[in-house]
């Protein structure tokens, strides 16, 4: 198993505010990270500096070391785009543009230049298809990506980000704005997509994080409590924070 | 006993009620002495402006396609010299040239403070535009008159009066009109489409463009179409750097005369109900169908894109 991402006592500041407190995680290739924790714990946070999204919001400082196959994430030779390109993002509320099914899918590989049709189609059908939601638009790809529900919304953005073929995919809490049923299909595509993706996850749902993750790491006010395999952390946690959040005592 | 109390109150109507029909009153009498109002203004304008076609027998394609503007006099069919065609190209000259010339910079100024610097930006260029609206007319005209003209005249010949004056003064005036409508649709733009844009690996030079902007536009065609209707109906700064000649404009600085602008010098010299009054008045109800037209294209926009972006 080789480390796609490894980070080592990543500080975040937010002006004065310090959100992480050195932050130690790696994230090997192929395989689905949880990360859990209450509201504020600073997960979002952290996934956002893994594709520098934090970058946009003003005042923000981010110390230590971030590495994406060893090469440093905030090094300033590091070309944003080409980051986010192989790191992709999927947020908490499903965030389709204003534009076709098939304009959304293909958006990136338009940024990229990409311009002939058939390779188009091709990608277009291949991910909404992974995403499952190709029988739910394939009639209607030109039909705006806003007149579907939250779900197929979300299973179309999936698509958007499959379609530029990242190695690794953040997730934001993706379900947690959606139906139970359209979370269940979001995570039938997650099992569908995990042996060619690396995948780390935000969750506020811990029974979501012990059916789909690999490996589960538990943070509390910035800092990181515990990080180990899904099902060793379940059954039986080494510290005493992760039993009581996981048994419901707080959080 | 107790129970017939409670009838009777309920049946009374209560001190809250009588006060919410009594501000419902208000607001309807004020809503209806306005629209009164507007009929009466619209009554009065197509009265007169249509006698030119009812009293003084001129034919309307004739009034909007002749070029010979000489209210008044007989041409040699024996006809009134009621041409308004050179005005009515005039105007909408000045008018499309201006938002021709407007449109890039105040999109280039609404990007630039929403997308680009929102807080120094917004803060220079916002009281920059809320200057510009502050300046009165008369003031732009001043200015006009006393650069711009001598400037065109020294650069293309001719007297400098005319089209091209007109449409660099009207620039400036519709600027902060559309700059600040076009930022206005810029920031009703979700964060969220532009976080999307930039975490599929999007440039901010292609968010801007794919998804902002793309987004903006039924938003930013309104805010055009706002400063076109000022542009179209201003009188006193174009009036004093077009020329005032009704004549066909036969280039971008030859005298002419804008509707507006042959109202404001001519209404004063003529005798209520005669032909030359009455031709202003036909002027006027141009004017007046044209603001109509874009308040309407307006709403055309507006719907468009609702129905494009929210189903």
């Amino acid at each position: 198993m080789s480390s796609v991402i490894t980070t080592e006592d990543v500080h975040l500041y937010y002006g004065e505010t310090e959100a992480l407190h050195g932050i130690n995680l790696n994230f090997e290739k192929n395989e689905i990270t949880a990360l859990i924790g209450p509201s504020g714990c600073g997960k979002s946070t952290y996934l956002r500096c893994l594709n520098r999204m934090n970058d946009l919001i003003p005042n923000t400082t981010v110390t230590g070391s971030l590495k994406l196959n060893g090469q440093d994430i905030y090094s300033p030779n590091t070309d944003v785009v080409n980051l986010r390109k192989r790191v992709g993002m999927l947020f908490q509320q499903p965030n389709p543009f204003p534009l076709s099914v098939y304009e959304n899918v293909v958006y990136g590989l338009r940024l990229e230049g990409v311009k002939d049709k058939q390779r188009l189609d091709e990608r277009v059908e291949t991910t909404l298809k992974q995403a499952a939601i190709w029988d739910e638009v394939k009639d209607s790809l030109h039909k705006s990506a806003l007149a579907f529900s939250g779900g197929q919304q979300q299973r179309i953005c999936v698509a958007r980000v499959l379609a530029v073929e990242p190695d690794i995919i953040l997730m934001d809490e993706p379900t947690s704005a959606l139906d139970p049923i359209s979370s269940a299909k979001i995570e039938d595509t997650l099992a569908a997509i995990r042996s060619d993706y690396t995948i780390i996850i935000v969750t506020h749902n811990m029974q979501q994080a012990s059916r789909i993750s690999d490996k589960t790491a538990f943070l509390l006010n910035g800092n990181l409590i515990e990080f180990d395999n899904t099902e060793k952390m379940f059954m039986r946690p080494d510290r005493q924070e992760t039993s009581d959040y996981l048994n419901g005592k707080f959080g | 006993m107790d129970k017939d109390n409670i009838q009777v109150r309920l049946m009374k109507s209560s001190k809250a009620t009588r006060e919410d029909y009594f501000g419902k009153t208000i607001c309807y009498v004020c809503i209806g002495l306005i629209t009164v109002l507007v009929g009466c203004i619209l009554y009065f304008i197509t009265s007169r402006g249509i006698a030119t076609f009812t009293q003084n027998h001129v034919k309307l394609g004739q009034f909007l396609s002749g070029t010979n503007w000489n209210p008044g006099m007989l041409d040699s069919h024996g006809n009134p010299e009621v041409g308004a065609l050179p005005m009515i190209v005039t105007s909408f000259g000045v008018t499309i040239l201006a938002a021709l010339v407007a449109t890039p910079f105040a999109i280039g100024m609404a990007v630039f403070m929403t997308e680009i610097s929102p807080k120094r930006g917004t803060k220079l260029l916002q009281s920059v535009t809320e200057l510009l609206v502050g300046i009165p007319s008369v003031v732009y005209g001043f200015v006009g008159l006393s650069v711009i003209v001598p400037t065109v005249r020294h650069i293309f010949g001719g007297t400098g009066f005319g089209i091209l004056s007109g449409t660099l003064v009207l620039f400036v005036m519709i600027l902060p009109t559309v700059t600040s409508l076009s930022v206005d649709s810029l920031r009703a733009v979700p964060v969220h489409y532009r976080q999307a844009s930039l975490a599929l690996g999007a440039t901010r030079w292609q968010t801007i463009r794919k998804v902002v902007l793309k987004t903006a536009t039924p938003g930013i065609l309104t805010a055009i179409i706002f400063g076109m209707a000022r542009a179209f109906g201003e009188a006193l700064a174009v009036q004093m750097v077009i020329g005032n000649a009704v004549l066909m404009p036969t280039s971008l600085v030859s005298p002419s005369s804008t509707l507006t602008s042959q109202l404001t010098t001519q209404i004063g010299n003529t005798v209520m109900g005669t032909m030359q009054n009455n031709a202003l008045w036909s002027l006027a109800l141009i004017l007046l169908l044209m603001s109509l037209v874009f308040n309407l294209v307006v709403r055309v926009i507006g719907n468009w894109g609702k129905h494009k972006y929210e189903s």
